[in-house]
């Protein structure tokens, strides 16, 4: 019985994760006393839906600009063999970074005195420096750094998959490299999208350093409004966002897993 | 099956020119000139690493070649990128688009040529119909069998109506029978388009089957181009001998010419073989035999073929159709000899000594 072997794991995971997790989830509904009445405020709870809203609106911003960015570079990194090596450590560099370390390298980079602005400046495109740490623009150049990995990895993925000889077979029946692209690349990627897409966009929803950090006070997301209710000792009110959350991610796992192919863009692949 | 008449089309004629591919170190193709005519159907026949994959390829323009030239119709393609060179390609793989319907990947090179969306099905359906498909168009790829799919791609390559239609080992992945089919089907359509065909195989049989000309290819370069039975009658090389066919090896010394045979001395007797050079006496050659145009010389009544040689029988294997026989000539040099089975002819015994008898016509010096 193989499966006995994951049985520390399980153990641990139930331990230490779930049970944690349900006792969170389930002041949500008894503290003090049972109750739906935190869910039934919901939807007129302004704060709530604003930090909903802002939370989603960033996550989907970030979710188009690393797929705008990591696109190419997933394709750089299966079409040009000789710098895979490089271009993987590179992305691989920052991923083994701490999210703390990295976000406070964004803090120096976008700062008033930070390097950005004084290049902006120096090259005599700005005359004072801009506003740009503490600004949803921050959150979300950061996040999308941040994230990239997870859009970048499944998609070289789906692309590594994709038989060269069709790439051939397309170019010979009279279709040039760009309507290959188009035609036959694209959509076979698509799964590696999907999955990536999946990965960001979920992940995106529940960053709370990043956004804490470079974001400023203002525009909070769902997770620093947890945190903010936690540090008050509102823990139903913690506990029914974070409920919140959760479902809303696996809400997006369950629909994007129906989609043709994006299950097994996630298996392993010994390719 | 009509805008498919026969002749419709003139096939494209291949001029290869001293085509070179080296990689690094190695030459992948090595000086290859080959003059292949409209509506020809040639083999490129050879082992792996022969280079004659290499040399489709770049036919087809997805390699590009160090050095030499290829002229489609007496036009250099060479700079042509190989979705301009409207060439017709299967691959061994089929390489169908999985994300598309038998029906739209016929319609492919169709749609890259700008046909309208109603001329496309009438093409499509014309050609599903030529490979004996009708009615899968709505399938998947991934729903047909192997044979299945082989078709298709076959459909996809010709819907366009290119003139020369490229295959590289197009019948490698499936299974004997089916091989067999789709070898005739090939013919046929060969027969039908009038196109040029130029098809990649390391099946000698296929090869032999199927093509107008072969060119056998060993090392990058091409080791003798010709009609099926030119290479199996007259191969020229040691190689060609030996990678068609079957073939016995006799060490042997010139000892006199007569017009156009060589009377060599092989196994303390004298054979005469036919050879268009003229070595010179002494000259040590090797004389090559089919062991199916080998003769017990007791079994033949009448005719008497001119060489002969005495011989001890090592082995007898009886295979259905045929006996299959290892003999030891004089020397020590084995050669097998194969007879067509048949119960009026008595089957030898190892050990036992006789004589073989074949044509001068069948022995060839290489």
């Amino acid at each position: 019985m193989p499966y006995l072997l994951a049985a520390p794991l399980i153990v641990f995971m139930l331990a230490f994760y779930a049970l944690p997790v349900v006792a969170m989830l389930m002041r949500s509904v008894s503290d003090p006393v049972w109750t739906v009445a935190n869910y039934a405020a919901l939807p007129d709870d302004a704060v709530f839906l604003k930090t909903f809203a802002n939370t989603f609106y960033t996550s989907l911003i970030v979710t188009v600009a690393s797929l705008l960015l990591g696109y190419p570079v997933a394709l750089a990194l299966v079409r040009a063999p000789r710098w895979a090596p490089l271009i993987l450590v590179l992305i691989m560099l920052p991923f083994w970074t701490s999210v703390l370390v990295r976000s406070y390298a964004w803090m120096v980079l976008l700062g008033r005195h930070g390097i950005l602005n004084e290049a902006l400046m120096a090259a005599g495109l700005l005359e004072r420096p801009m506003r740009i740490l503490n600004t949803p623009l921050a959150t979300q150049i950061a996040m999308s750094h941040i994230l990239l990995p997870y859009m970048i990895l499944p998609i070289a993925n789906a692309l590594r998959q994709i038989d060269p000889s069709l790439l051939r077979a397309a170019s010979g029946l009279g279709s040039p490299p760009w309507r290959t692209f188009l035609q036959v690349t694209l959509p076979l990627s698509m799964p590696g999208v999907a999955a990536g897409v999946l990965l960001v966009f979920v992940l995106a929803l529940g960053f709370y350093i990043t956004p804490a950090m470079v974001g400023g006070p203002r525009e909070i997301t769902i997770s620093m409004l947890i945190a903010q209710r936690v540090d008050q000792l509102d823990w139903a009110y913690a506990a029914t966002l974070s409920a919140v959350l959760l479902a809303t991610a696996l809400v997006l796992i369950g629909a994007f897993y129906r989609l043709p192919g994006v299950g097994n863009a996630f298996r392993m692949n010994a390719r | 099956m009509n805008g498919t008449a026969p002749g419709s089309i003139r096939g494209a004629s291949v001029l290869l020119a001293d085509l070179e591919k080296k990689y690094d170190r190695t030459n992948a193709v090595d000086g290859v000139s080959l003059d292949i005519r409209s509506g020809e159907f040639l083999t490129l026949l050879g082992p792996s690493g022969s280079g004659k994959t290499t040399t489709l390829m770049m036919i087809a323009g997805f390699e590009t070649p160090t050095a030499g030239d290829i002229a489609i119709d007496g036009q250099s393609v060479v700079a042509m990128p190989p979705y301009r060179r409207n060439i017709g390609m299967v691959f061994q793989n089929y390489a169908l688009f999985p994300h598309l319907t038998v029906e739209e990947n016929i319609g492919f090179p169709l749609k890259q040529r700008g046909v309208p969306k109603a001329e496309r099905a009438k093409l499509v359906g014309e050609a599903l119909e030529l490979v004996q498909l009708p009615g899968y168009g709505g399938r998947h790829p991934r729903q047909l069998s192997g044979g299945q799919q082989q078709r298709v791609a076959l459909a996809r390559a010709i819907v366009f109506k290119p003139r020369l239609l490229l295959m590289d080992e197009p019948l490698g992945a499936l299974d004997k029978q089916l091989r067999e089919n789709l070898q005739l089907e090939m013919r046929r359509l060969h027969a039908d388009l009038g196109i040029t065909f130029i098809y990649v195989t390391h099946d000698q049989e296929e090869a032999l089957t199927m093509s107008d000309r072969i060119a056998v290819m060993n090392d990058g370069k091409v080791a003798q181009v010709g009609r099926p039975e030119d290479l199996y009658d007259r191969p020229c090389n040691r190689f060609v001998a030996g990678f068609i066919g079957e073939s016995n090896f006799l060490p042997a010394i010139v000892r006199s010419l007569e017009d156009d045979i060589v009377v060599a001395e092989c196994e303390g007797v004298l054979v005469r073989a036919l050879c268009p050079a003229r070595p010179a006496t002494g000259t040590q050659v090797t004389l090559t035999t089919r062991p199916e145009r080998l003769r017990f010389a007791d079994t033949l009544n009448g005719h008497a073929p001119q060489n002969r040689m005495s011989v001890t029988v090592t082995e007898a294997v009886f295979a259905g159709e045929r006996c299959r026989y290892m003999l030891r000539a004089a020397d020590g040099t084995s050669m097998v000899l194969k007879e067509p089975s048949s119960a009026a002819i008595r089957r030898r015994n190892v050990g036992e000594q006789a004589e073989i008898a074949w044509s001068v016509a069948d022995t060839i010096l290489v």
